[in-house]
């Protein structure tokens, strides 16, 4: 047992405690919160913004990496390669623009609420998937192609049972990079009243009750780490299972 | 080459089939879509005008004939240069003629009503847009040259912003009234984003050498950088207020130094921590890769560590670090918008104040310099990484 495991455990024990039974942590941050003001954020039940905040996450990834690995899958196929260096820049070139832009500039198209946040999520989430697919799609080598071309299977075979299994860590690579930065977003969402955990740190911004602040911000960043460690371990049990 | 790959080749051998598919969206974007929004005020939803409606006839008559032009000259299989020209003109055509529509549009008294490009330009000023940065990678331009090129174009665009032409659009009638605020805003965000990465420079050498001497330093140094980068922005800034609050409030020479739990300082230290992780990796793993011939033959010539590590290992290394220095100032250039959040400033000001007012244009004059800012460092360093490869 080393000390990241410990740690591991430790941090999801207390997140569980944490979202359970807030009261146990206030005497830990009444000292930041301001003379009088509450010190546990009562507007909404913390557990339900948690399970809403990755809820959110989890919708838009599914929809990118259906998109993402599609995407990566037309540019790599004889038809679609003389699009492949374009979504290459374009890709360099969308990874550029911050989510904070996307995600306002989806506001005047469909109003406020969850839904700017869910397609700024998924446009975001987009780019890791595909540029991580595309890198794990040219990861298979030669001579399993040939081979794969040898034992007599069609390009959608050798597609579906050697390209996508080897290509599989990557994609999940990208995944956790769309994650990480899901969370991220889907916290900023809030200013555009998506009901997410940037709402207790909003509310402590402008209240200025850092107990708000410190238990928002602490919750969203357990969160990201905890999400982050479990596609990690699914990335290396897939390269385990499928060695180049 | 397979045998379906060179027919497909042969029989598309008259039409390229990127330049036929952005030609096709670009002429049916004017064609079909608004070209311009017409808004009663900054808040209110615009309405749509077509390219005929908002433009004179002489004007809009042009601009249809330079765009058809070019849709058939990158529809073609031509010379790159000429697809790059060809989607450069009318980009810039579009943009000119965009800047004329309010005079034709709206009554001179009229100080309220914004007009603003609608989709139909959009999609024809990205598609032309499309091809001329395809042009630029089918030219296969030295690192140089590409500087060069986006030097060229960034003055152009400057040149058309100062000439007036774009005066009387909305973005520009957002950036009027705040044109002292904007220098302002824009200075901070380079001092954030530009400052940041290069503190995190200054101490991640010195870590990612520790990293590649000792690698019972390297696990938990890399691990606990991993941890940083995962946490949100906003959560990290969050996070450094209360500490760096009672800093200032309980040292001095702290808040004497402009140290204090809102504004630039957790911003600037939350930014910084950021870019280590992508620097010390970087150090890290550039020297691991420098093909161990080449340390040997130093040391076989007689060169003590140091020396094999200044003249040999560092250059070698410089291309793969350069790389992920072009990775760390983008994303940090972007994520120093969210720093307006805690009152830090930069361009993300503009955004929020924009998304709290429903006011999109405030929203694109602060994303509109982030992205543009963001592009040209990527460019630029990815033909540094080049140059230092060669």
């Amino acid at each position: 047992m080393n000390v990241a495991f410990v740690a591991r455990v430790a941090l999801i024990v207390s997140v569980a405690a944490f979202l359970a039974a807030p009261s146990i942590f206030e005497p830990l941050l009444r000292s930041l919160a301001p003379e009088g003001a509450p010190v546990i954020y009562r507007h909404a039940n913390l557990a339900e913004l948690t399970a809403l905040h990755l809820g959110l996450t989890a919708l838009a990834l599914a929809a990118s990496a259906l998109v993402g690995v599609i995407l990566a899958i037309s540019v790599t196929q004889p038809w679609g390669r003389e699009f492949l260096p374009l979504s290459r820049s374009l890709a360099n070139a969308g990874q550029t623009f911050p989510p904070v832009a996307v995600l306002a500039i989806a506001v005047p198209a469909v109003g406020f609420g969850a839904e700017p946040t869910l397609i700024a999520l998924i446009i975001y989430g987009i780019l890791p998937v595909f540029e991580n697919a595309l890198a794990g799609l040219g990861r298979a080598p030669a001579r399993a192609l040939e081979a794969a071309d040898a034992c007599g299977m069609t390009r959608a075979q050798r597609l579906r049972k050697v390209e996508l299994p080897l290509a599989l860590p990557a994609i999940l690579a990208g995944l956790r990079l769309a994650a990480i930065s899901g969370v991220a977003t889907a916290t900023i969402g809030s200013a555009v009243a998506a009901r997410t955990l940037g709402e207790v740190v909003f509310a402590g911004l402008a209240s200025n009750n850092l107990a708000y602040v410190v238990q928002g911000a602490g919750l969203i960043a357990a969160l990201a780490i905890l999400i982050s460690d479990a596609l990690l371990a699914m990335e290396r049990k897939a390269a385990e299972a499928f060695p180049v | 080459m397979t045998a379906i790959e060179a027919s497909a080749a042969a029989g598309s051998s008259t039409f390229d089939r990127l330049g036929l598919l952005a030609a096709g969206v670009a002429i049916s974007g004017l064609a079909l879509g608004p070209f311009a929004t017409l808004k009663p005020n900054r808040i209110l939803d615009g309405a749509p005008v077509s390219l005929f409606a908002a433009l004179s006839p002489p004007v809009a008559a042009a601009v249809m004939l330079l765009a058809a032009a070019a849709a058939i000259v990158v529809a073609l299989r031509t010379p790159a240069l000429l697809r790059l020209l060809a989607g450069l003109a009318v980009a810039a055509a579009l943009l000119i003629a965009l800047g004329t529509a309010p005079s034709h549009l709206v009554a001179r008294d009229d100080m309220l009503a914004r007009i603003g490009p609608g989709w139909g330009f959009w999609l024809a000023f990205l598609a032309f847009a499309l091809v001329a940065s395809d042009a630029i990678v089918r030219l296969r331009l030295r690192p140089l040259m590409r500087v060069a090129a986006l030097a060229l174009v960034l003055a152009g665009a400057g040149a058309l912003f100062a000439s007036g032409a774009l005066d009387d659009l909305s973005l520009l009638k957002e950036y009027a009234p705040r044109a002292q605020a904007f220098w302002s805003e824009a200075r901070t965000h380079l001092l954030l984003s530009f400052g940041s990465v290069a503190a995190a420079l200054t101490l991640g050498v010195p870590l990612g050498l520790a990293c590649h001497f000792s690698p019972r330093f390297e696990g938990p140094a890399l691990g606990f950088l991993t941890a940083i980068q995962t946490i949100p922005s906003i959560a990290l800034f969050a996070l450094l207020i209360a500490p760096l609050g009672w800093l200032a409030a309980n040292l001095p020479s702290a808040s004497a130094v402009g140290i204090s739990g809102v504004g630039i300082a957790p911003a600037f230290v939350a930014l910084t921590l950021y870019a280590l992780l992508p620097v010390v990796a970087g150090v890290a793993s550039a020297l691991a890769s420098t093909p161990r011939d080449a340390v040997e033959a130093a040391r076989a010539s007689g060169m003590t560590e140091r020396q094999a590590l200044l003249l040999v290992k560092a250059p070698l290394a410089a291309p793969r670090l350069l790389a992920s220095l072009r990775v760390t100032l983008v994303q940090t250039i972007g994520l120093a918008t969210v720093a307006a959040l805690i009152g830090a400033g930069g361009f993300g000001t503009f955004v929020f104040q924009g998304m709290g007012q429903t006011a999109i244009d405030l929203v694109l004059l602060g994303a509109v310099p982030t992205v543009a800012l963001a592009f040209a460092a990527s460019v630029a360093l990815d033909a540094a990484a080049e140059a230092a490869a060669r």
